[in-house]
């Protein structure tokens, strides 16, 4: 196959991440320093993630990768050739057939079962970073459970907008214990975090490692009188007609003329494929 | 010529993919706790068995002290995990991994169990088993739907090392090629 190590990266780097995530998978939510390598993409493509996927992976998987729920964009396509060279992994676009899948800020529409495997690329992984800056503030507050700066927040949000305006990125807690940035997932993905798939998140620029495992206890912040809503655009997906799905807002032209479709594109595909069609879609699109 | 003959001998055949395959079997059941997977590849001297030889040789190097304890601590068995891993050989209050039975293991009190801000600075145990079985102890909390249920050593020293949390040990179980896990997350009850 190739001149690389299987799944690029050298033994000892993939045994130093192994230790993190089986630490990370006994502290649920808990962020696990580990000691990130350059990879040959640049920081904010998936690096974390990318190692993660490269200390997980085994020759019989089969790996996909998302990119705000698309397997065509340029950081999927990379990232899926990069182990297609590397590892020389079988790949896929289809959600049920992989057993590995590497994801940029979405969880795939249709239900992970408890033989696949979710890998978060996370920008950053502290929740608490843009109200406290230090590390080693957030450290400290982490130990002593000291969350009340975060509900400060989202009740800012609530004084100012009339309604807890954090969209994506939204705090959850996990196992009753550890708030955790579930990574930029629009905070309608946040109800599917509790799944049945193992979840493990990296951050390569900010060297963490986080994990999630199955059925674990994912709790999205709230206040009793402003409940969490997972919400949407209020429209039907034009090619496929779902209406459960997450969507993409496509402009289409000057005349202030719009589209609304699945983000998945897989989900979107698959149920073309089945008949199903929306405003915009036609019969043969699929 | 037997495969523990010479301590170069018990290594992985192929390390990527044999490595690979095995971390897969010790994040599940550490995802999963009271599921029980076959891990195999590695072979150490007697008494470690092919399961605790096979994390071994898939999570220490030069960075994790071990510390083999009571019976696990023969020259073949030392010789082979310096020639295999080069990992240091620490006393137990040091110890990144530990290995050995139950008894030969305890005092649990001696191991790290991490800091409030580090607790992953903890210690795992490698506890060798005569059979692993999902009779005994009803396990909950993360990676269980409902419960599971693990033959588990001792279970009062198991749940005061879970009232820890979010500190305390993790621990791995192993009989012949077998493997289980339980993590400092696990509730546990009696039968």
């Amino acid at each position: 196959m190739t001149e690389y190590n299987f799944a690029y990266l050298d033994e000892q780097t993939k045994r130093m991440i192994r230790r993190a995530i089986l630490k990370g998978l006994a502290v649920p939510g808990y962020q696990v320093p580990f000691a990130s390598r350059e990879m040959p993409m640049p920081y904010g493509w998936g690096t974390g993630g990318v190692q993660v996927s490269a200390a997980t992976l085994t020759p019989d998987d089969t790996f996909k990768v998302i990119d705000q729920g698309a397997d065509d964009t340029t950081n999927a396509v990379s990232i899926r050739k990069f182990f297609e060279n590397t590892a020389g992994v079988a790949v896929t676009e289809e959600t049920e057939k992989a057993t590995l899948i590497q994801t940029r800020h979405r969880i795939p529409e249709a239900e992970l079962t408890e033989d696949q495997i979710l890998v978060y690329q996370v920008p950053i992984p502290e929740p608490l970073r843009f109200l406290e800056p230090r590390e080693t503030e957030t450290r400290k507050m982490h130990s002593l459970e000291e969350y009340g700066l975060m509900h400060v927040k989202l009740y800012e949000d609530i004084s100012q907008h009339g309604d807890i305006a954090t969209a994506y990125a939204y705090p959850v807690m996990v196992q009753d214990r550890y708030v955790m940035d579930p990574s930029p997932i629009p905070k309608f993905d946040n109800p599917k975090l509790e799944m049945s798939a193992i979840q493990l998140f990296g951050a390569g620029r900010e060297q963490r490692i986080y994990a999630v495992p199955p059925h674990t206890k994912v709790v999205s912040l709230d206040f009793e009188d402003f409940p969490f809503v997972a919400s949407k655009a209020n429209h039907p997906c034009d090619l496929c007609g779902a209406e459960d799905s997450y969507l993409d807002e496509v402009i289409l032209d000057d005349a202030g003329n719009r589209m609304f479709v699945c983000s998945d594109t897989d989900f979107c595909r698959s149920r073309r494929a089945a008949g199903h069609v929306g405003r915009l879609g036609t019969e043969d699109a699929a | 010529m037997q495969a523990q003959a010479t301590q170069f001998a018990g290594g992985f055949s192929n390390t990527p993919v044999d490595a690979a395959h095995a971390f897969r079997a010790a994040m599940t059941v550490m995802a999963r706790p009271g599921e029980i997977r076959t891990l195999s590849g590695a072979q150490a001297p007697v008494p470690v068995s092919g399961a605790a030889a096979t994390l071994l040789l898939t999570l220490c190097d030069p960075e994790t002290g071990v510390y083999l304890a009571g019976a696990s601590d023969t020259p073949e068995m030392r010789q082979w995990l310096t020639f295999h891993t080069g990992a240091p050989l620490v006393d137990a209050a040091q110890a990144d991994f530990a290995v050995g039975t139950w008894t030969d293991l305890l005092p649990l009190k001696t191991y790290r169990i991490g800091t409030s801000e580090y607790p992953d600075r903890s210690a795992t145990l490698i506890v060798e088993c005569h059979a692993l079985a999902q009779t005994g102890a009803t396990l909950s909390g993360p990676g269980i739907k409902n419960t599971s249920q693990l033959n588990l050593p001792d279970i009062p020293a198991l749940q005061a090392n879970s009232m820890l949390y979010p500190l305390g040990m993790d621990f791995f179980f192993t009989s012949g090629t077998q493997v289980a896990a339980l993590p400092r997350s696990t509730q546990i009850a009696k039968g």
